[in-house]
């Protein structure tokens, strides 16, 4: 039950939005979804939910085509919130709920459910507009989750929330993810895609520059951090043969390496000179690769 | 099929729970009590005001008594009283106590001549009594003089007879075609309200779910052709609900004051012989009408992306709506004028115009089946077009300047 995009390409007159995008989300996994804004992330995604249809290629869920016989199997959660603003909280997931091919009764028990684990019980006689954004985002999650779907489209679910509230919401997607439901996610924040997703793909300007399993990105990606305290002078390091980057901090510096090798000699050279404080072989972080990636193209 | 009923309920029951809604129908049903009981009302106000006016007769003769009589039987709510002269009367106008007085004279060659004096000249009504009045003592007096009859009288009296016969065998006679241009006259005002609000009301609609991103989710679970249907047999339903509560209320009141509405005002706008043809005519017109603008305001509300530009959007539909009651309204004088014809079977004027000449003519059959077909055919056309346009559009947001908004949104929901 795969979600196969196939060499899809969407072009709007002569702008390619999407080009030559090809992978698979394997079937109970979380995907990521980065890419800087005007990506081609939510052109994806309603390519995906079949709202547009590719110039090139096609998409496939389970080998079949998505479209709204399969709608009750998909969930979706637009970037922008879009909610009935005069509504009542309970009127508005029913009638979505209802849509989305549930029964009303269900939905209802759903509802009160998901209010409670929100712990937000009283927003159900409450109209849209009388909650804050951060509420009303829990709100939309529900109504794309409600009649748990096979295939969870999320964009960018977390932003504009709270530290806690972001915990609140992770755990009932992670709960989700569990229970069975593929989820595909985009997000600026690169600490939850490293947190919560196998695999990813990264977007820039329509096309995908790095895609596949995180820890095959980091390792293929070669680069590592190499984080130093010391008592003396590192200024050498900057022209040290194999970093790539510095960083200077309060107490040091954070390089970037070519290699282990390069790690492994650094010390070598470190210890003789005096004491060191720190000295830690980090994987690259996932904004380093992406700023990396995306930087580059800019270039 | 199942999600079209989902919709459509939810369109109908959000719509009729909302404030807006239910004021405006309390309100317009208030209207309709007081319209249908305007005769009733007017009796209230008017019973106890009756007006008084002096007579100063100088003609040295007894023809006070007999101008009363004669003012009692033209309006008895004149009354007449007696003063001296002038100064008296002045002093009456002054102290309000008479409305003005009435000078009689003898004139040789003209017999009487009056003049009334008043404050105000502009109540018209009581000149018009006095004179009449006037007019028939004088006739009388002059009969007596003759010594005429009460035959000749009769015969002096009556007006001569005058017929208006329509040459073409099945067309209506005169006095058909003004009973029937009050119930046209009435009907076309409904469906130009009703065409105009409740497509308005579609393309808010549209318009607020887009502007409010709802329509991204609702676009994903329920294919935009029914959604627009949903919604456009929602909103016809909710009109349904309100012309049934409007003229079920207004069949009830007229029907209470039965007695007062076989005269005057009712019988002036055709109800004493409502004809039923015209009635079902007027329904389907309205149906159709509603359905063809109804498609076009969900596409034009699909384009805008603030709610603002809604009305702009729409205007150039309003015009039409508007084009269209005002040939009618012309129309009405002489439906079965050229240009009449000619409008009728244009789709846009159609449920209008059409429904002018249906009411008001005897039209061949095969014309109104070739309007409403080619009404029909159109709304589907629309309907095609209209699903494609409504697929791009609510996906699109940016400025919404009408035709580029169209072409970019038909562009949208392209197949590559």
């Amino acid at each position: 039950m795969a979600l196969q995009i196939k060499e899809i390409t969407k072009k709007f007159g002569d702008f390619t939005a999407v080009n030559n995008l090809n992978f698979t989300i394997p079937e109970k996994e979380m995907f990521g979804f980065l890419g800087g804004n005007g990506a081609g992330k939510t052109t994806t995604f309603r390519m995906i939910l079949g709202l547009l249809d590719p110039t090139e290629g096609e998409i496939v869920w389970d080998g079949k085509k998505i479209d709204y016989t399969t709608s009750s199997l998909i969930g979706y959660l637009p970037e922008e919130r879009g909610l009935y603003p005069k509504l009542k909280v309970r009127d508005q997931i029913v009638y979505l709920a209802r849509l989305r091919g549930m029964r009303k009764g269900d939905a209802l028990k759903e509802l009160e459910y998901w209010l409670d684990r929100f712990m937000v019980p009283e927003y159900i006689d409450k109209r849209v507009e009388e909650l804050s954004k951060g509420n009303q985002q829990k709100i939309q999650l529900i109504a794309s989750m409600i009649h748990k779907p096979e295939l969870l489209i999320l964009d960018e679910p977390f932003s504009g929330l709270d530290p806690v509230n972001v915990e609140m919401l992770k755990k009932a997607v992670i709960d989700l993810r569990d229970s069975g439901t593929t989820i595909v996610f985009s997000s600026h924040r690169m600490e939850h895609v490293e947190e919560m997703c196998e695999h990813l793909c990264i977007m820039h300007k329509g096309s995908p520059v790095v895609a596949g399993k995180l820890k095959e990105i980091k390792r293929s990606f070669g680069k590592k951090n190499v984080s130093i305290k010391a008592d003396f002078d590192l200024s050498f390091l900057d022209a040290y043969p194999g970093v790539t980057k510095v960083k200077d901090t309060m107490e040091g510096k954070i390089l970037q390496v070519t290699g282990e090798d390069v790690a492994e000699s650094m010390i070598r050279d470190l210890v003789p000179k005096g004491f060191v404080r720190k000295f830690e072989l980090e994987e690259p972080s996932l904004t380093d690769i992406f700023i990396e990636k995306v930087g580059a193209v800019y270039e | 099929m199942n999600k079209f009923w989902i919709v459509l309920s939810h369109t109908y029951l959000s719509k009729l729970k909302t404030k807006s809604f239910i004021i405006s129908t309390v309100i317009m049903m208030a209207l309709i009590l007081v319209l249908t009981n305007i005769s009733k009302f007017i009796d209230t106000f008017d019973s106890d005001d009756q007006e008084k006016v002096a007579v100063i007769d100088l003609t040295e003769g007894s023809l006070f008594d007999s101008y009363k009589t004669a003012v009692a039987g033209v309006n008895d709510e004149l009354s007449i009283i007696s003063a001296q002269d002038e100064k008296e009367a002045d002093e009456m106008v002054n102290a309000e106590e008479i409305v003005g007085y009435l000078l009689i004279e003898k004139d040789d060659s003209l017999g009487f001549k009056g003049t009334y004096k008043a404050n105000q000249i502009s109540d018209s009504m009581v000149s018009n009594d006095l004179l009449l009045a006037l007019t028939q003592l004088k006739s009388q007096i002059t009969a007596n003089e003759l010594k005429l009859t009460e035959q000749q009288i009769t015969q002096l009296n009556t007006p001569p007879v005058f017929e208006t016969i329509a040459l073409q065998e099945n067309a209506k006679t005169e006095e058909d075609l003004n009973q029937a241009r009050g119930l046209v006259y009435v009907l076309l005002f409904v469906i130009y309200f009703g065409v105009l609000m409740y497509a308005t009301m579609i393309a808010m609609e549209v318009a607020t779910e887009k502007t409010s991103r709802v329509m991204e989710i609702l676009i994903s679970s329920v294919p935009p052709v029914t959604q627009m249907f949903a919604k456009i047999m929602g909103v016809a339903l909710l009109s349904l609900t309100q012309m049934i509560l409007f003229f079920g209320l207004g069949y009830l009141s007229i029907k209470q004051n039965l007695t007062g509405m076989n005269e005057g005002f009712f019988a002036f706008f055709g109800f004493g012989s409502i004809n039923i043809s015209t009635i079902i005519y007027a329904i389907i017109f309205a149906l159709l009408g509603y359905l063809l603008y109804a498609t076009l305001a969900a596409c034009l509300g699909s384009v805008v992306s603030k709610i603002e530009d809604v009305q702009q959007m729409i205007s150039p539909m309003t015009m039409l709506v508007v084009i269209a009651f005002m040939i009618a309204m012309f129309g009405l004088g002489n439906p079965s004028a050229s240009y009449i014809t000619i409008t009728s079977f244009i789709p846009f004027f159609t449920p209008m115009i059409m429904f002018l000449r249906v009411g008001m003519l005897d039209v061949p059959f095969w014309e109104i089946a070739i309007s409403i077909a080619v009404l029909i055919l159109t709304i589907i056309l629309l309907g095609i077009i209209g699903a494609k346009i409504y697929r791009g559009g609510v996906l699109m947001y940016g400025s919404s300047k009408s035709l580029k908004s169209i072409k970019n949104a038909l562009q949208l929901s392209k197949k590559n």
